[in-house]
């Protein structure tokens, strides 16, 4: 017994003297049972408690920008999903506005390619776009390096995320944002709730006939629960795309002209305005897009134009019912994390 | 072994001792290494950032920037087998400014007679979505490559030309006559981009190169001629097209640059 008790006391000593040490412990990140299998690599980036920490600082932190006056967050609002609401585009330094709307940051680490060109093809390399972007925070990722290792909250929060470093390097610092966007996983709404036979996942008449619908209509693209299927479609909402030829401007193939990568719907009701240049305000008038205003282009997606009748047909009851079921995509877990929100 | 061997083996041994000091020719072995001298030029001459030059298609260009990823290098032996340089040594970014970074050195080539090498013009697609982990040194967007990626369009410049030219138009931003061609692409990972990865060959004609252990690295000298970014197989009229980024045009640019690579000579030790 008195063995024991030395025993279990020794324990609890050696505990307190390791706390120095424990940030750097693994956290778990939520990986949904409804979900397929994650794209990135975790293996590679184990996010830990000091990682994440970093991350979040640096997400939340303005030092990014030319001038210390954009921080990610300002156009990436948590109780928005981490998008910007009711902008079309965002501003970014010197009032400048962005070329195109803010997206949701969530479940990225489900995504093959980020942006709405799918410009960036791994989620380590998304801080530099924005860092460097003229218009957002018009920065080079080499001087932000630079910046982080002359301020002595980031060398302290560094060596904690990366022990055993004498100095802040870029792959680093991509780790660490990394680690704060994997944890932003959206799976707790009620439909989830619903798909996995969860407490609180009841849906009424009318949700049930949107979801119905939605099966139908929408899953083509919006597909799987994470609610897109990744691949660059033209959606009609415009007739020429002079200004913003989408993913062709990553890609030079003529065939991508006015394709735009598939938004995920998860919590599209507090994501608006919709679509690459925010042209819908609502989700009303989006689902009155498909259904009455799609217009023909060379490279309209075949979806939208099936026996040569252009968009969705959708009865205004249809329409409701969708917008019902849409609603239901909300996370309220997520959006409301108080992990997530600065601190 | 039964006892004969060993009574006769000090003999055996002073035998083959022997020998080998009387043998002429050399026992091939071990490791060496290899030296890829990238000689920057413009034509005839040697390129001089600010000195005139003139293209193909008669245009005047003073250069102001001329860097290069070269990667993914393959010695092929005079037997015809082929020496791979492991991924992690075979990336290397080659600045005009920079006289140290053209001089490649890939090191622990099994010693022999090589008589080509071939290499890649930019950054392969595997390394080009591979994680930040993974992006040391000349990889490093934030350190190495800075300047040379894009981040929008995540992926290295493989090739960058900077210059003025009297025939170009004038840049409202710059209010100079310049000239940027800046060309990547490497392809895509999921969903197809352009290509703009180009192959090069580089045959030796009467020397092999000779890599010994015992002597020091064989150097492959090469001629990198700017001025061939500008003609075949499409001559480049600077006023029509100053500037080349990511866009459909990149791929005449790259299919011009495939050939600016050309062997001067093999520079032996032995």
């Amino acid at each position: 017994m008195n063995k024991f008790l030395i025993f279990s006391l020794l324990v609890v000593w050696f505990a307190a003297c390791n706390k120095e040490d424990k940030g750097n412990e693994n956290i778990v990140v939520f990986l949904p049972s409804n979900f397929p299998k994650p794209v990135y690599n975790l293996e590679l980036n184990p996010v830990t408690e000091a990682g994440f920490k970093l991350g979040k600082q640096l997400f939340y932190d303005p030092i990014l920008s030319r001038d210390s006056t954009i921080a990610c967050a300002d156009c990436h609002i948590s109780f928005s999903a981490f998008s910007h609401p009711d902008h079309a585009t965002s501003h970014g330094i010197d009032g400048l506005f962005g070329k195109r709307n803010a997206p949701a940051v969530q479940n990225l680490l489900w995504q093959t390619a980020f942006f709405w060109d799918g410009g960036v093809p791994d989620m380590d390399l998304i801080s530099i776009n924005p860092i460097q972007n003229p218009l957002e925070m018009d920065e080079s990722p080499a001087r932000v390096v630079w910046k982080l290792n002359r301020n002595p909250l980031y060398q302290k929060l560094f060596k904690a995320a990366f022990p055993g470093k004498d100095s802040i390097d870029g792959p680093q610092m991509m780790q660490a944002f990394s680690q704060f966007m994997a944890m932003l996983v959206s799976a707790n709404s009620r439909y989830d709730k619903h798909v996995r036979n969860e407490q609180g996942g009841d849906l009424n008449a009318s949700e049930i006939a949107g979801l119905q619908l939605f099966k139908e209509k929408c899953s083509t693209c919006h597909a799987t629960d994470l609610f897109t299927d990744g691949v660059y479609r033209n959606n009609g909402i415009l007739s020429e795309f002079t200004n913003d030829k989408g993913r062709f401007e990553v890609s030079s193939l003529p065939d991508d002209i006015g394709k735009f990568k598939t938004p995920s719907l998860r919590n599209v009701a507090v994501t608006q305005p919709y679509m690459h240049n925010g042209k819908f305000k609502t989700l009303e008038s989006v689902l009155e897009h498909y259904a009455t205003g799609v217009k023909d282009s060379p490279t309209l997606d075949p979806a939208l134009k099936q026996h040569g009748v252009l968009g969705i047909p959708l009865s205004q009851d249809e329409q409701s019912n969708l917008i019902a079921f849409l609603k239901t995509l909300t996370d309220e877990t997520f959006i409301r994390d108080e992990r997530f929100q600065q601190n | 072994m039964n006892k004969t061997f060993f009574q006769w083996l000090p003999l055996f041994a002073f035998v083959v001792l022997g020998m080998s000091a009387c043998d002429k020719t050399e026992t091939i072995d071990g490791l060496g290494d290899v030296v890829i001298e990238m000689d920057n030029r413009a034509g005839d001459d040697e390129l001089v950032f600010g000195t005139k030059y003139v293209t193909a298609n008669g245009d005047t260009i003073q250069f102001s920037t001329f860097n290069y990823f070269v990667s993914n290098f393959v010695l092929v032996n005079e037997d015809g087998s082929e020496y791979t340089v492991p991924k992690e040594d075979c990336y290397f970014l080659c600045k005009h400014e920079d006289a140290d970074s053209r001089e490649l050195t890939l090191r622990n080539v099994p010693a022999g007679n090589y008589k080509s090498v071939k290499f890649t013009i930019g950054v392969d697609s595997l390394k080009s979505v591979s994680p930040a982990a993974e992006r040391t040194g000349v990889l490093d967007p934030t350190g190495g490559a800075a300047g040379m990626y894009w981040s929008w369009n995540a992926g290295y410049i493989f090739v960058k030309v900077e210059g003025t030219s009297p025939q170009a138009p004038i840049d409202v931003n710059t209010n100079e006559r310049t000239l940027q061609y800046h060309t990547g692409l490497f392809g895509g990972k999921d969903s197809p981009t352009l290509n703009n990865l180009k192959k090069v060959t580089i045959n030796t004609t009467s020397e092999t190169a000779h890599v010994r252990k015992s002597h020091e690295a064989p150097v492959f000298h090469l001629y990198v001629d700017v001025l061939e970014m500008f003609t075949s197989p499409t001559n480049i009229n600077v006023a029509l097209n100053p500037t080349s980024h990511a866009g459909p045009y990149s791929a005449t640019v790259a299919n011009n640059y495939a050939d600016m690579f050309t062997l001067d000579h093999v520079h032996n030790h032995d």
